[in-house]
């Protein structure tokens, strides 16, 4: 009650506090931070900032996505779908008996250069409706393994790639069980076109992801055969195929570098290309394809980029006018106390 | 319009509904405020009256139309005569008989007259002193151990459990991990995902098995505690929980009663005990208690105790009342609400009672109304516990879509899956080929299920509810360190002690309040007074402090002190010492009257010097204790009451005065007296009372200037929002004496209309008054109370007041607080009857339709504002519409109120007030409250502010950091730290609070806008990349570094867009989580062990990366920007405007500082808001 006094009544006994000898005061310290006063900025949309904004979105995306589209056109890519067109035609009913037999698949492709294209040319192959990104089988590899020579028997995750009879599969796993063994031959004008198959893998996975002391052990040993058999005798770090094909793709369409051509192609010359058609996709409908693309400073070939790009930006080119329209034609004065709720005509309602 | 008159009403002493009134006038007595020309009630008085316990039928209405239709600024009573408010009376009432003399007190006369009858089969038969018959009935009575508990050894782990996971939260934490542990489905690992919930739920057990283990000792040591029961004729010490009813016990002065039970004597010869109900009802002062005169004279005998038997209602929770009756030698006498003390109460200035128990251990009243804490959710977590339950039904929907379309690509490639590169049906690496991981199609399409729920549980967001606690965490702790929340008086600051309404604070639509201790300071201060038409109104405050200045005496080298002291005026300090001038003579008799004409008890107390001691006044009237305290401080101390005479301390002299009787004050009279003998032989009557009805009995020719100087006074006192009274006294004759004392008596034995012919008696004495002088007494508010009060209301908030005090009291805070004002129309409940409850109702809500017919048709669009209502309802009329059909009634009649005033009601029936409105609305309440008694509604209450609730969960908070993830950081920053608008702007537009209680913020039309809205970010979170990376080499690790890096910029630029105030700790925590998360990209693409070695490295080098991210931040904010600045420009809302206005400057922009001061102190500091 009364806080003076020294002793405190029984009437005092609703509060606890008074009871309390006095000691120090527990008044909170003051600072601006537990008084919530710190200097802050409080940014309000004013027309301005929102036409700015607008129009600063478009400025910066027309020309990215004229620039983009640009790109994409300057590249020359040269597409050949070969799965269908590299059994022979009697066969064609039985492709799968076809890719399992040990008939010759050697098959024989003609390209035409629509356009001059510079080097380097990049040498492709492309899987349609694979799914590299599977859970069953991104998982399925040993990462340990690959690295370090010592974690041979590290193959746990590797199931049902995991052990023959004679030890543990290196490269362990299902991704390098299943890796692509197409091969590429070019020439031109009868004239081999060299294709270089070095560093067409990232430097970091040659340097730290597979050893260069690990070699392939039992590989393809097994009884169901996969894709590719290795060389025995060269290490994981230079099987620079199985470091791409390792790299599992994001997409169930994906392009995977075969090599480079490091020489000029010129228009309208003809190449020539032996393939070997070994690689199964026919069990489950997949397409395979050659390709020889240039790049850009923006990568492949892909308008999409350039035309979102000029679609946001005039989006916002015209919601700036749309706006700017709105705030001529119906202006309102920022903060005008006459339009809060209670303010308005309360019989408008 | 009616100048202060509102603070008028002069209260007394307690208003006591005279038991056994014959009438029991029951008025609806409203006010129109008139404000229109055309109104047809200009006159403005609608007056509802009716007898509706005798009579029902001549209740009606009347309006009383003026003939002139134009009188603006009328009052609807002339002068202070302003009487909006009737009583009504019923049997049943509390400490109506503050005093008594002699030895039958008029209210056991009432309950004899209005004696009910106690169904037999609704008895309980307790035979005092015979505990073993007692308890040999049908009914098994409860033993007097109570037990707070929750949990015993065994039950702990299993009801512990459940009750944690009665969080929607934890059980979906523990699906998950069940999923986790399942080896087909694994998708993340075993032990990570069981840890966070095993690490919670343990944590939170320890915190409630620490707390169980300290109701349990508590209850113990309540269970051990002794107290004196009478076993074979002597009394004995006997453990709390053995009590049983029947028993007889004996307490002794300043004890607490062990249970609740019936007074047979007390150590005072006329039976009287003073309790103390602060743990009960939360009011401090003394209440007095009688024991029967017919038991008082037996029971020092002890043996002559038994034979009595005692025929009580049930056990129930109604602390004010109490119905029974007690066979004795044959006669039946009836005992009400004065004749039991309850359980938890302390015995105060008393030696000794004896009683009987009649209710033990948890159907003691105490104990009934003890309900139990529930746990609140906050409007907040309800509607995301919904929307959480949408968003799983979304999950399900997804999931079953995932695995038919699984089911479906199963059976169109079953022919392929063994060979199939990527997927392996069968393990060829065995000699004996087996089924590599594949169960089957049923169990198959199962898995899948199950482990798309895994993958996309992501999308509840349950750390959500872990971020919203944490933020709670955060708001909570600038609460308690807010140096405006800090009070410096009792030196504590605000606390918070649940942690999970913080945001309801913003959406209140009801505020349930506590009159005493939470609008005033309890505290009634003597301000000035008018003596002999002389006005003494330039008191002096003396400081404590100061205890030279300070009246005191000496006795027995002690000395004797005020505990407070009042403003003394110097003159008439001088004159109070003068006692033989004319004057002199005047004040003295005044100063006389204000220590005797009370029912006062002094107390003294010690003090830290043992030779300084303090008289405390304790009485059930706060006013009569601020008279005698000033009364003390100008040397007239009352230091010493008996049942027969009271001792005053005249300027150092000790004067005896008898007291040979008392009237005490009724609604009819408005008055008290008491009639003394004098030291000097005369025997004189002392009256106060308020001027409306003193006036009336006072002589006026005596002396016509001084009444008119008086009365001028008055009207000055009132108008500042002092309680008024005016003093008189009246010489008795010896034959007047004579002939008082006889009719006295013979009323004071009558059986039938006891109450009635005390009346008559004391009418008959009050009369032919000289008139010594008016006080005005200030019921002082807390700081800044109606300040608040009237925030609220532009508000919109509907301000409740309950409160334990009498009507008028109520009332008249009401004014002070302008929780009403002159502009409202009242309407005044007090029945005891459902059936007039009923009509009442129906009366008020067609009085209302009247009234907002009225206001519509002539003031058009501004009526809302005129014709404002205030209901004042009372416990009793509460007892007959809670709980019953008619609830339904009051509520339509409460929410049509601005204001709501419930008197007399008890702490139970404000939770059911609370529930009222809680269970027909989804209005948010909060109840503020300072004492045990609000702990019920404080606890019903969506938002309870008080001192009470022990259930912190900042253990449980504490814990759960482990299981947030740094994404969510900017989020809770930004929930902590971000205020739309400055406190200043928000005091100066209360309106703004709308906003909140419309829950603009928050809704579910939002829910579903922010769901389309997160959609189409996904949708170029997701094809934006796809699309750009069609037909490319990219990796998956790559463009999953792409996706998460996407997602995590667009979470924090839609953060960022919602941010209103932009501290240098939200850059940091928005930015700094972004840059945060490509440092994690690049750690975690850095370990050669993953197999997303160097993937970020290599696509962060391309160009194609940057681009894809910019176009999906854009791309994705895009819609969203477009509907903010839409709505914000052509559907602003009102913090939209006062935002701009802020910034802008078309507020007047003053300092916050200044604008604070008077309401800086206004929340008491001691509140906490509970669970």
């Amino acid at each position: 009650m009364n806080s003076g006094t020294p002793s405190s009544s029984a009437a005092g006994a609703g509060s606890a506090d008074s009871t309390a000898p006095r000691r120090n005061s527990k008044r909170p310290k003051y600072s601006r931070f537990t008084q919530q006063e710190l200097p802050a900025c409080k940014p309000i949309l004013t027309p301005k900032w929102v036409i700015g904004t607008f129009l600063l979105v478009s400025v910066i995306f027309i020309p990215i996505g004229v620039v983009s589209l640009f790109a994409s056109r300057d590249v020359v890519e040269i597409v050949d779908r070969y799965e269908t067109d590299c059994i022979p035609e009697a066969l064609r009913n039985d492709k799968v008996g076809f890719i399992q037999s040990n008939q010759n698949k050697t098959c024989q492709r003609t390209l035409r250069v629509p356009k001059n294209m510079k080097q380097p040319i990049y040498v492709y192959y492309q899987l349609d409706n694979f799914y590299q990104n599977h859970r069953r089988y991104v998982k399925s590899r040993s990462d340990q393994q690959l690295r370090n020579n010592g974690s041979l028997q590290d193959t746990s995750p590797c199931k049902p790639e995991d052990n023959t009879a004679s030890g543990p599969i290196v490269p362990c796993g299902l991704i390098a069980w299943s890796l692509f063994n197409d091969t590429y031959g070019f020439t031109r004008n009868n004239q081999q076109l060299n294709v270089n198959k070095r560093d067409i893998s990232w430097k970091s996975d040659r340097e730290h992801k597979f050893g260069k002391n690990v070699f392939p052990r039992n590989f393809q040993n097994g009884t169901l055969k996969g894709g590719a058999t290795l060389k025995p005798d060269v290490p994981l770090s230079e099987q620079e195929d199985l470091i791409v094909w390792m790299r599992t793709a994001a997409l169930p369409t994906f392009r995977k570098l075969y090599g480079k051509i490091e020489v000029d192609l010129q228009r309208d010359d003809v190449i020539n290309v032996t393939l070997e058609n070994n690689y199964n996709t026919y069990s489950f409908s997949g397409k395979k394809k050659l390709v020889l693309s240039t790049t850009s400073w923006l990568g492949g070939k892909n308008d999409f980029v350039g035309i979102a790009y000029l679609t946001v930006g005039g989006l916002c080119f015209f919601l700036a006018l749309v706006f700017l329209l709105i705030y001529l034609i119906k202006p309102r004065q920022l903060g005008d106390p006459s339009y809060l709720s209670w303010n308005r005509n309360p019989s408008g309602h | 319009m009616m100048k202060g008159s509102q603070q008028q009403w002069p209260l007394l002493v307690p208003p006591p509904r005279t038991p056994g009134k014959e009438e029991l006038p029951i008025d609806i007595d409203s006010s129109i405020p008139v404000s229109s020309m055309s109104k047809p009630y200009s006159d403005s008085q609608i007056e509802m009256s009716g007898d509706f316990v005798r009579n029902p039928s001549s209740h009606s209405i009347q309006s009383k139309s003026s003939s002139t239709h134009s009188i603006k600024g009328v009052s609807f009573r002339e002068g202070h005569d302003l009487n909006p408010v009737s009583y009504g009376s019923r049997g049943a009432s509390l400490g109506s008989n503050p005093v008594r003399y002699g030895s039958r007190g008029a209210s056991s006369g009432g309950f004899t007259s209005s004696y009910k009858e106690i169904n037999d089969e609704d008895a309980r038969l307790v035979y005092v002193n015979d505990p073993g018959r007692t308890n040999q009935q049908r009914f098994k009575f409860a033993g007097n151990s109570i037990r707070t508990s929750k949990y015993s050894i065994l039950t702990f782990l299993p009801r512990n459990l459940f009750e944690q996971f009665h969080r929607i939260a934890y059980i979906y934490f523990l699906v998950i991990a069940i999923l986790n542990q399942l080896p087909q489905l694994a998708v993340f690992g075993r032990e990570a995902s069981i840890l966070p919930l095993a690490m919670v739920l343990f944590v939170t057990a320890v915190k409630d098995a620490y707390e169980d283990y300290r109701r349990h000792r508590s209850d113990r040591i309540e269970n051990n505690r002794l107290a004196s029961v009478l076993v074979n004729g002597e009394y004995e010490d006997k453990k709390w929980k053995d009590i049983c009813v029947g028993e007889v016990i004996k307490v002794s002065g300043n004890q607490t009663l062990p249970c609740d039970m019936v007074l047979l004597s007390t150590s005072d010869a006329t039976g009287v005990a003073y309790v103390q109900t602060t743990n009960l009802d939360g009011e401090s002062n003394l209440k007095t208690r009688y024991a029967k005169q017919e038991t008082q004279m037996r029971t020092p005998v002890v043996g002559n105790i038994g034979g009595l038997l005692i025929k009580c209602e049930k056990p129930n929770r109604n602390i004010y009342g109490f119905q029974a009756n007690m066979e004795i030698d044959g006669k039946r006498i009836s005992l009400g609400p004065s004749n039991i003390i309850l359980r938890g109460c302390e015995l105060k200035n008393t030696d000794w009672v004896v009683g009987v128990a009649v209710y033990a251990g948890k159907e003691t009243k105490a104990m009934l109304n003890n309900a139990g804490a529930p746990s609140k959710r906050s409007r907040l977590e309800k509607r995301m516990n919904k929307e959480i339950i949408i968003l799983s039904i979304f999950l399900v929907a997804l999931c079953t879509v995932v695995s038919i379309c699984h089911g479906a690509w199963l059976r169109r490639h079953r022919e392929e899956l063994y060979l199939m590169q990527f997927y392996r049906k069968y393990d060829y690496s065995e000699p004996e080929v087996k089924k590599y991981e594949y169960y089957g199609w049923g169990m198959e399409i199962f898995f899948v299920f199950l482990m798309s729920v895994i993958v996309f549980q992501v999308m509840i967001p349950i750390s959500l509810y872990i971020s919203v606690e944490l933020v709670r965490i955060g708001q909570a702790y600038f609460m308690i360190r807010d140096d405006r929340m800090f009070d410096k008086s009792t030196n504590s600051r605000f606390q918070c002690r649940a942690l999970n309404i913080n945001e309801d604070l913003g959406q209140i639509k009801y505020v349930f309040s506590d009159k005493t201790g939470t609008l005033t300071e309890n505290k009634m201060e003597f301000q000035c007074a008018s003596v002999g038409g002389v006005d003494y109104d330039n008191g002096k405050d003396i400081s404590t402090e100061d205890w030279q200045t300070g009246y005191s005496v000496q006795v027995d080298g002690m000395v004797l002190r005020p505990k407070m002291t009042v403003k003394l005026d110097q003159d008439l300090l001088n004159l109070s010492k003068m006692e033989h001038t004319n004057e002199g003579k005047h004040v003295y008799d005044f100063l006389v009257a204000l220590a005797a004409c009370n029912t006062i008890v002094p107390l003294t107390v010690e003090t830290s010097d043992p030779a300084i001691k303090l008289i405390e006044y304790q009485g059930e009237s706060p006013d009569e204790q601020a008279l005698a305290y000033a009364a003390a401080s100008y040397g007239f101390m009352l230091v010493e009451r008996s049942s027969g005479h009271i001792v005053i301390d005249i300027q150092g002299k000790r004067q005896r005065f008898n007291v040979l009787g008392l009237h005490e004050f009724d609604s009819d009279r408005k008055r008290m007296s008491v009639i003394v003998g004098c030291p000097d032989q005369t025997v004189k009557v002392f009256v106060k009372g308020a001027d409306t009805t003193m006036f009336k009995v006072i002589d006026k020719s005596l002396n016509l200037n001084m009444v008119n100087a008086t009365e001028s006074h008055l009207h000055s006192y009132s108008s500042k929002g002092l309680r008024t009274l005016v003093i008189g006294m009246r010489e008795l004759s010896t034959s007047e004496f004579e002939q008082w004392q006889s009719s006295y008596e013979s009323a004071s034995t009558a059986l039938m209309g006891r109450a009635k012919l005390l009346r008559k008696v004391a009418n008959n004495v009050e009369n032919n008054l000289k008139l010594l002088g008016a006080s005005g007494i200030e019921d002082k508010l807390q700081q800044g109370v109606p300040e608040a009060i009237e925030s609220l209301r532009t508000a919109g908030i509907k301000v409740w007041v309950l409160t334990g005090d009498k009507q008028e009291t109520a009332i008249s805070i009401g004014y002070s607080s302008k929780l009403l004002t002159s502009k409202m129309t009242q309407i005044v409940i007090n029945n005891n009857s459902k059936d007039s409850c009923r009509k009442n109702l129906d009366d008020a809500l067609q009085l209302y339709k009247k009234l907002s017919n009225v206001s519509h048709s002539n003031d058009g669009g501004h009526g809302a504002g005129t014709n404002q209502l205030a209901l004042i309802i009372d416990g009793t009329s509460l007892v007959y519409i809670l709980e019953t059909e008619l609830e339904e009634k009051l509520f339509e009649l409460a929410s049509k109120c601005t204001a709501v005033l419930c008197c007399r009601v008890a702490p139970l029936q404000k939770a059911g007030i609370v529930a009222l409105i809680k269970n027909r609305t989804d209005d948010m309440t909060l109840a503020i409250g300072d004492g045990a008694n609000d702990v019920s509604m404080i606890q019903k209450a969506d938002v309870g502010i008080g001192i009470s609730g022990q259930e912190g969960r900042q253990a449980v908070m504490a814990s759960d950091f482990s299981m947030v993830i740094y994404t969510s950081l900017p989020t809770i920053v930004v929930g902590i730290l971000d205020k739309d608008l400055g406190r200043g702007t928000l005091l100066q537009y209360p309106q703004l609070y709308g906003a909140g209680q419309r829950g603009e913020s928050y809704n579910g039309k939002l829910f579903w806008v922010t769901i389309l809205d997160t959609m189409w970010q996904s949708v170029a979170a997701f094809f934006i990349p796809l699309a750009a990376y069609w037909d490319s080499t990219v990796g998956v690790s790559a463009l999953g570094d792409l996706w998460i890096l996407a997602v995590v910029i667009l979470v924090n630029i839609h953060l960022a867009m919602d941010v209103i105030r932009w501290y240098t700790i939200t850059h940091i925590a928005i930015w700094g989580s972004i840059l945060a998360t490509f440092i994690c990209v690049m750690i975690i693409d850095a370990l050669p062990f993953l197999p997303g070695y160097w993937a970020f490295f290599m696509i962060a080098k391309t160009k194609l990366f940057w681009v894809c991210l910019l176009g999906i931040v854009v791309a994705g904010m895009v819609p969203r920007f477009v509907v903010k600045v839409f709505v914000q420009h052509c559907k602003p809302n009102d913090i939209h405007i006062a935002r701009e206005a802020e910034k802008f400057g078309n507020l007047r922009e003053t300092n916050a500082e200044t604008e604070m001061n008077p309401i800086s102190d206004l929340p008491r500091s001691t509140a906490t808001a509970t669970t």
